[in-house]
């Protein structure tokens, strides 16, 4: 792959807390390798503050390949970036041009409050998953795990769905800030599982009753959840969530 | 001083023994056990589930914003299990024997084949937990074979199969938080352990979000932090990936065993340039279906595709005919090394070897393929088309990640890769019930030394961390529990929490106070660039005492140099990382005297002293055949303590691949 | 679950959109093929014996309440939806994510339901209120077949007379076409109704159903407009 050098003029979002207002800082980065990660890129400006005595950047990251969810950008208008089926850390420079301005801004949702600059506090999605998102089997319960034949497209159905980083970017990216996606792939996950069947209906009840209590908004089916999900997390999981919440909330006992 | 507490007995009897004659403690008095767990990767989201459920109070902590964060997350390719479901004369006992042999002889026996008879009980676990793991049209599990292994025993989720169990234990662990179980601290990190009375008491942990400092206190202590990769700068393991946790158990007395035993990973995504962060790992399950070669002409600078067959070397079929491609990783590593350092390498930096997909696209796949649909003849391409579809729903989320990365696409041209950093086998000494030498301390997972030896295999690290979890520790820590239901919750005012606290803060002041020149980062890159050049794939006496000279004045240099920007009270990355990197050099120097003090070859320690004659490892078991315990005695200055090894079974051999 | 719960969740109050949603669109084929009768070119004879069968049939009357709860079971939901989902981001990105992710249509429901409510107002205005309530100089009174009835083809004639009407009418069912181009496969999804195999049928039922009903409509006041008939 050829690569080559490039000058960026970043504009970022700093925020000192969670009162302070906040405010947009420009930065020029200078010598940037087509080949470096996006985050690396923001690693050479950081090093630079640090020399200059500023304060350097603070943004979630730690695996770095994609699969922890930790990062969270929203990069000129998208989270994660311009690339598809993309996080932040596999973001690469030679996405950009020499000269180009990057607007990197935090999540922006009611339910996910900024900590620092691009840092945000998402343990709202935790308590969602404390709410419903699990199968209720303790440590040595288990039968053998061939007890049971899984039918192959279920399964790699509740894969794909499973495959959710819980990173935020479909609330993000929603214009109503609306955690369905993330909801719906969990409910998804465990409800297309023999398994996950005997609280299939508590789990969509509960967890939809979380997600609402912690200020999510009600999805509209855009579809830009989907179309930022770094995983490809399908809508459809949308719409098995709205028939399986309407099932089990019709059809409860009380 | 050290006393593993093997149970007497038979080896496939000790831990059915152990269990039924160990303490218990009654439902009652769970509830009002605490017990503290750092770490919420594999191992610890599934001890604090597994202790929730049996009713202890749970208090656990993670430096990440969530507990499902952690680094298991990123594990690819698979989880071992003696299932034997594909009929190929897998069991408990070659499991057992694969791992010793693995590990190159130099783990616990006992251990190791507790680990063999639980693997089972995980995979009921997880697919019980509704972890989707792979399956055949049958509907029933399937399964891929690793290195070290002529048995197909790996169970995997496509290449996210450290995700699909993480977020298992991350379930259960989160339903123990709403059943009230669990307390979950995230953005926390354990900065000191807290000792009363010669017993792990509590710990003292900061809050990363504003840097206040909190006194927790428990029963027990468990830490669960993963490996200490990241001393290299360059790894596999996350950004946050750090050795602190495990390091101030160690000052307070725990010894460290083995420090020089890293896992060098064969396949990882070469470095680019200076600018590299981190480094991306491409499953060890790739080198099923992946050859790997090299030109056979010196410095060739053709492009992949544009070297004809007969110009290729496939060193590793070539040295190692009985497991070709799928030789132990240590074993792989070192001829990638020999052959970039002979001059082979490719890509631009010359450090690069090839992992060339074409053959069994066309050849096993495709092949196959069209068998199935009774295409006759088919040519290459519609069995290249036919190859990919397979290949991408076995590995197509490593491949995309490749892509990302490099910007080309594996399935037209080989991949590049080289090794790097990926796993430690060492970790704080502990005994049978994973309790450090430090009473009412326990440490689990990658973070302890116990089960790999000198070499971990393939997807054996999932089956630890979660065997240590969900199914050693609840028996264990009952046993030492027993003893301690009178022991009352000791007041967070106590002197030794009074004191604990004080010696944090005045470190983090410190800190913060030496207002150097240098960045945090610029250190951390110095250390890696010493540990990789002098105790990295191959490790020499000269080197090696080279290193421990450079790295003492490292740590004069950071003590009196580091610039942390911000404040303490604050959100403040850099004073995080300060803490973590001032931990790693004093570790560097451990792992350098432990590599120097190990003056023979094993698994992933390789001793350029001693090798054979054709340049494999030689290993020295009359000399060698013990755990080298570490006991910090003081700035620079550590006594060692040896376990010795005794092979009742699995009669240490010298390896043989070929 | 309480039925009060489920239809004040987020998920419940979607369903009350899409099961609304559908019943209107049902409606508009209804009102669509009624209306059509104008093109009949016989002095709108066929069209007033339809509007005098729907205005007189007691089936109809009560299913006509049953429409207004819906239209505004739909409009209030939906208004009241716009505003709660804009109150969950406080604070906006500076770079907005535009048409990246998805349609502009399907971002501004709210907007297009706003204009056709605003239209509302003036269709009921000119056409309803008179028939119903307050009469108007030129809803005549005529008989056909023996059976006096209104004569609102003349009502329509002298409205359409106005171009601005005509305009604002044209208007409206550009927006219609947009908010059913969105809602017609969104009511789908949100009850659940989503496959592989049913989604591109659903999808191009709702854009040909969006494009046909809404082109139906605007070609009423153009047609009176012009002469046409």
């Amino acid at each position: 792959m050829e690569h080559y050098n490039m000058n960026l003029t970043l504009k970022v979002w700093r925020q000192k807390n969670a009162s302070d207002s906040g405010r947009f800082e420009t930065y020029p980065v200078k010598n940037i390798s087509s080949e470096m990660s996006f985050l690396e890129m923001i690693d050479v400006l950081n090093e630079e503050l640090i020399s200059e005595g500023k304060d350097p950047i603070a943004f979630d990251h730690d695996c770095r390949e994609g699969i922890c969810g930790a990062c969270s950008m929203y990069i000129n208008g998208r989270p994660h970036g311009p690339w598809h089926a993309n996080t932040t850390c596999q973001l690469h420079m030679r996405a950009y041009q020499d000269g180009d301005t990057v607007v990197i801004e935090p999540w922006r949702a009611n339910s996910f409050p900024v900590i620092k600059d691009l840092v945000v506090d998402r343990s709202a999605f935790d308590r969602i998953i404390q709410a419903g998102g699990y199968i209720s089997i303790n440590t040595g319960n288990a039968v053998d795990a061939n007890a049971i034949a899984i039918n192959k497209d279920n399964a790699d159905a509740a894969f794909a769905a499973a495959a959710c980083i819980g990173c935020g970017a479909c609330v993000a990216a929603c214009k109503n800030s609306s955690a369905l996606l993330f909801v719906s792939a969990k409910v998804s996950h465990l409800a297309l599982l023999p398994q996950g069947n005997p609280e299939r209906k508590t789990r969509a009840m509960n967890m939809v009753a979380q997600m609402d209590k912690e200020g999510f908004g009600a999805c509209t089916n855009t579809g830009a959840c989907e179309a930022v999900c770094p995983k490809e997390i399908s809508i459809e999981n949308i719409a098995r969530l709205n028939r399986e919440y309407m099932m089990a909330g019709a059809a409860s006992d009380k | 001083m050290l006393d593993s507490k093997i149970p007497a007995g038979k080896l496939e009897e000790k831990w059915v023994d152990y269990k039924g004659h160990c303490k218990l403690v009654n439902p009652a008095n769970k509830r009002k056990l605490e017990i503290i767990i750092v770490g919420t990767g594999l191992a610890g989201a599934s001890a604090a589930a597994s202790l929730g459920e049996l009713g202890y109070k749970v208090k656990a902590f993670c430096f990440q914003d969530s507990p499902r964060r952690a680094h298991s997350i990123a594990a690819q390719g698979g989880i071992n299990a003696a299932k034997n479901y594909q009929n190929d004369g897998d069991s408990v006992f070659r499991l057992f024997y694969d791992t010793v042999k693995g590990g190159d002889y130099r783990a616990r026996e006992a251990n190791v084949h507790r680990l063999a008879e639980v693997s089972v009980n995980i995979i009921d676990q997880c697919v019980a937990q509704g972890v989707p793991f792979a399956r055949e049209y049958g509907g029933l599990l399937n399964n891929r074979s690793f290195g070290g292994t002529q048995v197909k025993r790996t169970f995997y989720a496509a290449g996210q199969t450290g995700q699909q169990l993480l977020i298992g234990a991350y379930q259960a662990l989160e339903r123990q938080v709403a059943l009230g179980n669990v307390t979950m601290y995230s953005r926390h990190e354990m900065l000191d352990v807290v000792m009363v009375e010669g017993k792990a008491r509590g710990i003292i942990a900061r809050n990363l979000v504003n840097g206040e400092l909190e006194r927790h206190f428990g029963h027990a202590v468990l830490l669960c932090t993963g490996g200490y990769g990241n001393v290299f700068y360059l790894s596999t393991n996350a950004m946050g990936s750090n050795v602190t946790a495990a390091w101030k158990a160690h000052k307070k007395g725990a010894t460290f065993a083995n420090p020089c035993f890293t896992q060098i990973h064969p396949t990882c995504i070469p470095v680019s340039g200076d600018h590299q962060s981190k480094l991306t790992l491409m499953s060890e399950s790739l080198r099923n279906d992946g050859r790997i070669w090299v030109p056979k002409q010196k410095g060739d600078k053709r492009k992949a595709n544009d070297i004809p067959e007969e110009e290729r070397d496939y060193y590793l079929e070539r040295r190692y005919p009985a497991f070709g491609n799928l030789v132990p990783r240590d074993v792989a590593s070192r001829a990638a090394k020999e052959r970039c350092d002979a001059g082979y390498g490719v890509g631009t930096t010359g450090q690069a070897v090839y992992l060339d997909f074409k053959f069994n696209l066309i050849n096993k796949y495709g092949k196959t393929e069209a068998g199935k649909l009774g295409i006759e003849n088919p040519d290459i391409e519609t069995l290249m088309r036919l190859g990919k579809e397979v290949v991408k729903e076995e590995y197509g989320n490593l491949f995309d990640m490749y892509e990302k990365i490099t910007g080309e696409n594996p399935y037209e041209v080989p991949m590049r890769i080289y090794p790097a950093v990926h796993y430690t086998m060492g970790g704080l000494w502990v005994d049978y019930e994973l309790m450090t030498n430090v009473k009412g301390l326990y440490c689990l997972g990658e973070a302890n030394f116990s089960d790999h030896g000198a070499n971990r295999l393939g997807a054996s690290a999932l089956m630890q961390g979660l065997a240590d979890g969900y199914f050693v520790i609840p028996y264990t820590i009952g046993n030492y529990l027993a003893d301690e239901i009178a022991t009352k919750p000791i007041p967070l005012t106590h002197e030794a929490f009074e004191q604990t606290e004080k010696s944090v803060a005045d470190r983090i002041n410190t800190l913060m106070n030496i207002k150097g020149k240098q960045t945090v980062e610029s250190f951390h890159k110095r250390l890696g660039k010493i540990m990789w050049e002098k105790c990295g794939m191959a490790r020499n006496a000269q080197g090696l005492q080279e290193a421990i000279t450079e790295i003492q004045a490292l740590k004069k240099e950071f003590w009196s140099d580091v610039r942390i920007p911000g404040t303490i009270n604050e959100m403040n990355p850099e004073l995080d990382k300060a803490g973590r990197v001032a931990d790693f050099i004093e570790l560097g120097e451990l792992m350098c005297k432990d590599a120097l003090n190990r003056n023979e070859s094993c698994g992933g320690h390789f001793r350029e002293e001693s090798q054979t004659a054709e340049g494999e490892a030689e290993r020295k078991d009359d000399e060698f055949a013990y755990v080298a315990a570490w006991e910090y005695a003081g700035e620079s200055n550590w006594n060692l303590h040896k376990e010795h090894l005794n092979f009742e079974i699995a009669k240490p051999t010298q390896r043989s691949y070929k | 679950m309480k039925w009060s719960e489920l239809f004040t969740s987020s998920i419940g109050k979607k369903w009350v959109m899409a099961l609304t949603g559908l019943f209107l669109i049902i409606f508009l084929i209804v009102h669509a093929g009624i209306n059509a009768c104008i093109w009949a070119n016989d002095g709108g004879v066929m069209f007033n014996k339809a509007a005098h069968f729907m205005g007189s049939t007691v089936v109809i009357r009560i299913a006509e309440i049953g429409l207004f709860l819906g239209i505004f079971l739909h409009i209030i939901q939906g208004l009241m939806l716009e505003f709660q989902n804009r109150s969950k981001r406080k604070k906006g990105y500076a770079v907005p994510m535009g048409n990246k992710g998805s349609k502009w249509y399907s971002r501004s429901m709210g907007l297009l339901g706003t204009i056709l409510l605003l239209f509302f107002i003036l269709h009921w205005w000119h056409f309803w209120v008179p028939a119903r309530f307050i009469g108007h100089p030129e809803l005549t009174e005529l008989e056909i077949n023996g059976v006096h009835m209104h004569n609102m083809y003349n009502l329509m004639q002298y409205t359409f007379q106005e171009l601005w009407v005509v305009i604002a009418y044209v208007i409206a069912c550009i927006s219609l076409c947009w908010h059913l181009i969105h809602g017609f496969q969104s009511a789908f999804r949100t009850v659940g109704v989503s496959n592989a195999k049913y989604n591109s049928l659903i999808q191009n039922v709702g854009v040909g159903y969006s494009i046909i009903i809404s082109l139906a409509f605007a070609m009423m006041p153009v047609s009176m407009y012009l002469g046409w008939v």
